[in-house]
């Protein structure tokens, strides 16, 4: 037995194998090395296998304590191997990955920036508001009947509004056809449409024979809305306004300042209290308010309580409905809400402006 | 109209102390807007003050400009520390009456002054060089001392000027800011305003009444009255509720003809009251604080009468006029223009009058067009000594016509078109004449005429609660009654209910609401409680709303740009378009008064305003472009008229559908037009131009939103390019057209070559939308993939062929996608080569590979059965 001590059977000779392969595979820095490595220490003709083959000339006592030996020794190459590759894997994928770092600076939108007018989004901006509080939203025709845009409203044959000085008539006058110089016909529409309770909003294109300068368009955009219903009062005109004002602008308020319109009586101009300056700026030299002009408020539109002589028209009972309406110019309000300076970019198509707004608002 | 705060105060009497912006404040809360409010002589300050001039000598200068050397006591007060210098013995130019006790010739006056000043006034006068030539001695004037500002920041100092050292300046009106009159220096009146004597050195421009508030203040139509002080007045007293009184202080007697002959011919002029004054002077000075209060209310001082009559018109509102007496020819008959008439009017236009002009004549024809501007035949002169005055009220709509038929609006036909108060008639003319007489020397003849009058305003009557329940606040009805009274209403209660009697100047009030918007005015809106009404629940945006604003979103999201043009064409852009004439097109609509003579048609496409947005960006380097708009173009219909209905009714449900059937069609179209690069050159790879097939996936983007899917012909139609050119439909419906333009659109319009465009009938492309649809079940099982790949014709389009395999693969073709077409020696020279995957699922089994190459082949059986396609090898 003592025999066995010296030869490849033996501990310190299954040792010197073991040792050589943990070496050899430890060497190895690729996974093609390795390759080499589990062949020359592991496969078939490896010193181990060889070994291995010797155990069957041994006695029964023998075979056993060699057979242990050997399957331990060998379960320790298997061991280094596994590890040493699982290194190797992992070195190789660092390299492969370091080798594919891009330039994550690099432009990669390539579809063109595409945008919604800034007068479009701000009609449906404010249209949500009213869609918020059960209001619907009224639509009509640009090119209108005339009795619908001025004598359904109250607006007399001499009115100086139905000049041609002020209105855009189609061809021939006697046609009795304009160009809606407001959206309140569609208010009129509506009344002829459908029965009270009417709550309604009338975004859309007006025409006015007007200038064409930095404040003036002849063709812009309105907001006008119409409540009529039983025993509405111009306190819930109030309450509708400072809510579409808070709605809009965040915790301000709004003022009411009697005016003259045919279409309302009583009458009133709407005034915001500036949201920029909260009327900081008034009379201060220091502090310059670009929304408000240091004014303090500024003019957002007209309102007031629907004019019986104008629900008359509209066959609605003066006895049992009442109503209020207001309406308020979008491009205004863009140009106060957003600063833009000067009406005419909003109608020419320079696509820069119809890109510089963000997130809701466009 | 602008008003001074110092007139508005002569009849209101407000606080102590009230600035010009606190009293707009009241007026606006009033219903008034305030425009502005300036402080007139607010940007002089310093010593300006009361002088008198007690000599000069004339000393002509080298230049040909005479000076004079003047001494001007200023009084103890300002007087200067040491004598100035003599004017030379002599020279002296008049007596002197001088401001102390002293006496005797100007030699011993000035004697007195300048040698021994403390024996007798006991101070010095002062120094002046004035340039001026307007002044005597004796006359008070206005000094502005070393040390005072003038307008535009001008310091004065003493200096060195003509050989003298002037000590101050003897000031013209322009060079106090009062008004542009620079003939010569102001001369004041005997005694100040107030009547009292001129105190020498006191502060100028508070004894004069110079520095002064002055509002500007926009008037809307329903409120006539406040273009005067008489109702800006009242309307302040109510607003600070302090005392009014009315300068309107005599009602309109009964109808007399006792003075000038007056005949009213017409109804337009119901009442015409007519005054003679005599002995007139008009080359009298208009007193300077008359002369101030025209300035200061935007008005130019002319001559005395007619400075006078505008100060009445400004006061009372009653706009009025004088006539020379000598060159009326008989009695004064108002009447309606005669056709073919003309007048002279007093700004020197030769007229041609309408027979709706309401005219005033004499026996030799017109002298005047009735409530809008005199006539230049009977205007005062210098020589006029006799004037009479009218004052007569006019149909506001009637003077409306006429100011806007001769694009003539003057002080007068503004005021009378928005309602004169015709009982301020006869007290305004008194106030003309007592003008006269104070100002100008005249006597008042004792004959008055007072021709015709004016019936009452219609009395209403309203619930006494009927303020509270529409204004949404409480106001008691004692509350209610107060203010009308106040407002000058006549109020007769009758239990719940009052009965109202408007006063003669408030037109306004004649419903029952206008009196609700009176007691909410004079409330205040500012007390109006806040309360939002609940709406019924609502069915939020339609679902054509909603569709439109998903339509849009898409396009952005897609890389589309919304802008919005004016919706004005031409037939010149029509014919560059290339439109014949038979296109739906032509069928425009025109406008009678367009905003521009070159564009008076409405759109019938949204694509020449678009074009003119292209041309626009690429001018600013804008020059990659996809823009769009959606907005709408019309179409003439038959051309019949709308319908004008009466407003005391509903109309009748024919009328209203009348009302529809004339207005043209106005659909709503979407349009883009894309030039330039569609992706740009970058890293990535070469720019990808912008071309036809955006303009086709323009088309898609909106289409899918929908769920539709566009079918594409190869069709000519302008203003596209005819190859290049597809119609688009859905079922067989037209929806639109897309793809290149035709270079000869390109070059007309100024549009980059291969620009590319895409119009849709957005509301008939809404029409098809068939609802979201159904949710079919989603199969597991294996996807079977198919390559084809089919040699036809050139002729033959990918649409044919892709139509032809659908129709051919059957229920079991899940998708279909063209990947290649290939032309070169593979194929016969004529033929392509078209490839696609075709992809095949079963919803309930897996599909045998025999399954799936059966529908293959069905498929290509049927392209090869329309097109001949044959599979390539």
């Amino acid at each position: 037995m003592t025999g066995e001590q010296n030869g490849p059977l033996s501990e310190a000779s299954i040792e010197a194998m073991v040792a050589d392969a943990v070496a050899a595979i430890a060497a190895a820095s690729s996974i093609a090395e390795l390759k080499t490595a589990r062949l020359a220490h592991s496969g078939d003709k490896s010193p181990l296998a060889l070994a291995n083959r010797e155990i069957g000339r041994l006695t029964p006592d023998a075979k056993r304590e060699a057979g242990q030996r050997m399957g331990a020794a060998r379960a320790r190459v298997t061991a280094a191997l596994a590890e040493r590759e699982a290194e190797v894997a992992s070195a190789e994928l660092a390299a492969t990955l370091a080798s594919e770092r891009v330039d994550v600076t690099l432009p990669v939108s390539r579809t063109p920036q595409g945008a919604i007018h800034p007068i479009t989004g701000l009609i449906d901006e404010l249209s949500d508001v009213f869609v918020a509080m059960g209001w619907e939203i009224a639509e009509g025709p640009e090119l209108e009947a005339e009795w619908l845009n001025f004598d359904a409203l109250n607006i007399h044959g001499d009115h100086p509004a139905r000049g041609t000085t002020d209105t855009l008539f189609v061809e021939p006058v006697t046609a009795h056809q304009v160009l809606r110089t407001h959206t309140s016909p569609v208010q009129m529409r509506t009344m002829l449409d459908r029965e009270p309770p009417i709550y309604v909003v009338c975004p859309g294109r007006v025409y006015r024979a007007d200038e064409f300068d930095a404040t003036h368009v002849p063709v812009f955009h309105q907001i006008e809305g119409l409540c009529v219903d039983r025993g509405i009062t111009m306190a819930h005109l109030k309450g509708t306004l400072d809510h579409l004002a808070r709605s809009m602008f965040g915790d301000i308020t709004t003022r009411l300042r009697p005016n003259y319109f045919p279409f309302t009586e009583p009458s009133a101009e709407m005034d915001l209290e500036c949201f920029a300056c909260h009327g900081a700026s008034v009379g201060n030299p220091e502090l310059d308010c670009k929304t408000c002009r240091n004014e303090g408020w500024i003019e957002w539109g007209g309102c007031g309580v629907v004019n019986p002589r104008v629900l008359r028209a509209a066959g609605i009972d003066t006895d049992v409905y009442s109503g209020f309406a207001f309406g308020m110019g979008i491009e205004r309000t863009l140009m106060f809400r957003n600063n833009a300076a000067d009406m005419r970019d909003m109608v020419e198509g320079d696509v820069r402006f119809s890109r510089s707004l963000k997130g809701e608002a466009r | 109209m602008k008003a001074p705060k110092s007139w508005i105060a002569e009849y209101a009497a407000l606080p102590a102390g009230l600035s010009g912006r606190e009293l707009g404040e009241a007026l606006i809360k009033a219903g008034l807007e305030v425009e502005s409010v300036e402080t007139i002589g607010g940007e002089l300050s310093g010593p300006i003050v009361i002088g008198r001039v007690l000599d000069f000598v004339e000393e002509p200068q080298k230049n040909g400009k005479t000076i004079r050397w003047c001494h001007v006591d200023c009084g103890p007060d300002q007087a200067p520390d040491a004598a100035p210098q003599p004017v030379r013995a002599g020279e002296i130019t008049a007596q002197l009456p001088g401001p102390s006790t002293g006496s005797g010739t100007g030699d011993e006056r000035l004697a007195e002054l300048v040698e021994a000043p403390a024996s007798a006034s006991g101070y010095w006068p002062r120094g002046i060089v004035c340039g001026a030539l307007n002044f005597a001695p004796g006359d008070v004037v206005v000094v502005a001392l070393p040390g005072s500002v003038l307008p535009g920041g001008f310091e004065l100092g003493s200096r060195k000027t003509y050989g003298h050292l002037s000590d101050g300046m003897i000031c013209a009106v322009d060079e106090l800011g009062l008004g542009s009159d620079h003939s010569g220096i102001l001369i004041l009146p005997d005694a100040a305003p107030s009547g009292e004597p001129w105190v020498l050195g006191s502060d100028a421009l508070d004894a004069m009444g110079v520095r002064d508030d002055v509002l500007d203040m926009p008037v809307t139509p329903d409120m006539g009255y406040c273009l005067s002080i008489r109702g800006l007045a009242r309307e302040a007293s109510q607003a600070l509720d302090v005392p009014f009184t009315d300068p309107i202080d005599r009602a309109v007697p009964a109808e007399k003809h006792e003075g000038y002959g007056v005949r009213l011919e017409t109804p337009g002029c119901p009442l015409f009251v007519a005054l003679t004054v005599t002995g007139v002077d008009p080359t009298r000075p208009t007193p300077s604080w008359l002369a101030t209060r025209l300035e200061a209310s935007g008005m130019r001082s002319i001559s005395l009468p007619v400075d006078i009559s505008n100060y009445v018109m400004l006061e009372t509102g009653q706009p009025n006029h004088c006539y020379d007496a000598a060159l009326l020819d008989g009695d004064i008959v108002v009447r309606l223009a005669a056709p073919g008439e003309r007048l002279v009017t007093l700004d020197d236009v030769d007229r041609a009058l309408d027979p709706a002009d309401i005219v005033i004549a004499d026996a030799a024809g017109v002298i005047g067009l009735g409530g809008v501007m005199g006539g230049a035949r009977t205007e005062l002169s210098d020589s006029s000594t006799t004037i009479v005055i009218e004052c007569a009220h006019f149909d506001p709509i009637a003077i409306a016509r006429t100011s806007r038929r001769t694009k003539l609006s003057s002080e007068a036909s503004r005021r009378f078109e928005r309602y004169v108060d015709p009982g301020a008639t006869y007290a305004a003319a008194h106030r003309v004449a007592q003008l006269l007489v104070e100002l100008a020397g005249g006597t008042l003849a004792a004959g008055e005429t007072v021709a015709g009058s004016v019936a009452p305003l219609p009395a209403t009557t309203i619930a006494a609660d009927l303020p509270s329940r529409v204004l949404g606040m409480p106001v008691t009805p004692e509350r209610v009654v107060a203010i009308l009274e106040r407002s000058g209403v006549a109020v007769a209660q009758d239990g719940d209910h009052l009965h109202l009697q408007p006063p003669t100047w408030r037109p306004d009030l004649a419903e029952p609401y206008d009196y609700v918007e009176e007691v909410g005015t004079k409330v205040g809106l500012d007390q109006l409680p806040s309360i939002v009404p609940s709406a019924p629940v609502g069915r939020g945006l339609t679902r054509e709303q909603r569709l439109r604003r998903a339509i849009n979103l898409a396009l952005a999201s897609a890389g589309f740009v919304e802008v919005l043009t004016f919706p004005f064409s031409s037939s010149a852009d029509l014919d560059a378009l290339g439109a014949g004439p038979d296109d739906e097109r032509r069928r425009t609509v025109r406008l009678a008064n367009p905003l521009a003579d070159t564009a008076p048609f409405m759109r019938t496409t949204l694509l020449p305003g678009l074009f003119a947005a292209v041309a626009r960006n690429t001018s600013r380097g804008n020059d990659d472009l996809a823009i769009f708009e959606a907005g709408r173009v019309f179409v003439a219909g038959e051309g019949g008229q709308s319908p004008m209905l009466s407003v005391a009714s509903r109309p009748s449900e024919a009328e209203i559908e009348a009302l529809d059937a004339a207005l043209p069609a106005q659909p709503r179209h979407l349009a883009a037009v894309l030039t330039g690069n569609w992706t740009r050159a970058g890293w990535q790879g070469a720019a990808e131009p912008a071309s036809w097939t955006q303009a086709l996936a323009f088309a898609d983007v909106a289409a899918s939103v929908l769920g539709l899917t566009l079918d594409r012909r190869a069709v000519e139609y302008a203003p596209w390019h005819p190859g290049r050119c597809a119609e688009l439909s859905v079922a067989g419906t037209v929806v639109g057209h897309a793809g290149e333009l035709h270079p000869t659109v390109c070059a007309t319009f100024g549009l980059p070559a291969r620009t590319a465009a895409a119009e849709l009938d957005l509301d008939l492309l809404l029409t098809l939308f068939g609802g979201p649809g159904s949710i079919a079940p989603v199969s597991s099982h294996p996807v079977a993939k198919e390559d084809v790949a089919l040699v036809v014709d050139e002729s033959v389009t990918v649409g044919d062929l892709e139509r032809a395999l659908r129709d051919g693969a059957g229920d079991l073709l899940e998708s279909l996608a063209l990947f290649d077409i290939y032309r070169g020696s593979q194929v016969p020279e004529g033929k392509k080569s078209v490839a696609f995957a075709l992809r095949f699922r079963a919803p309930d089994r897996t599909l045998k590979d025999a399954d799936a190459a059966a529908a293959r082949d069905a498929a290509v059986a049927v392209a090869a059965e329309r097109h001949g396609a044959a599979l390539r090898a």
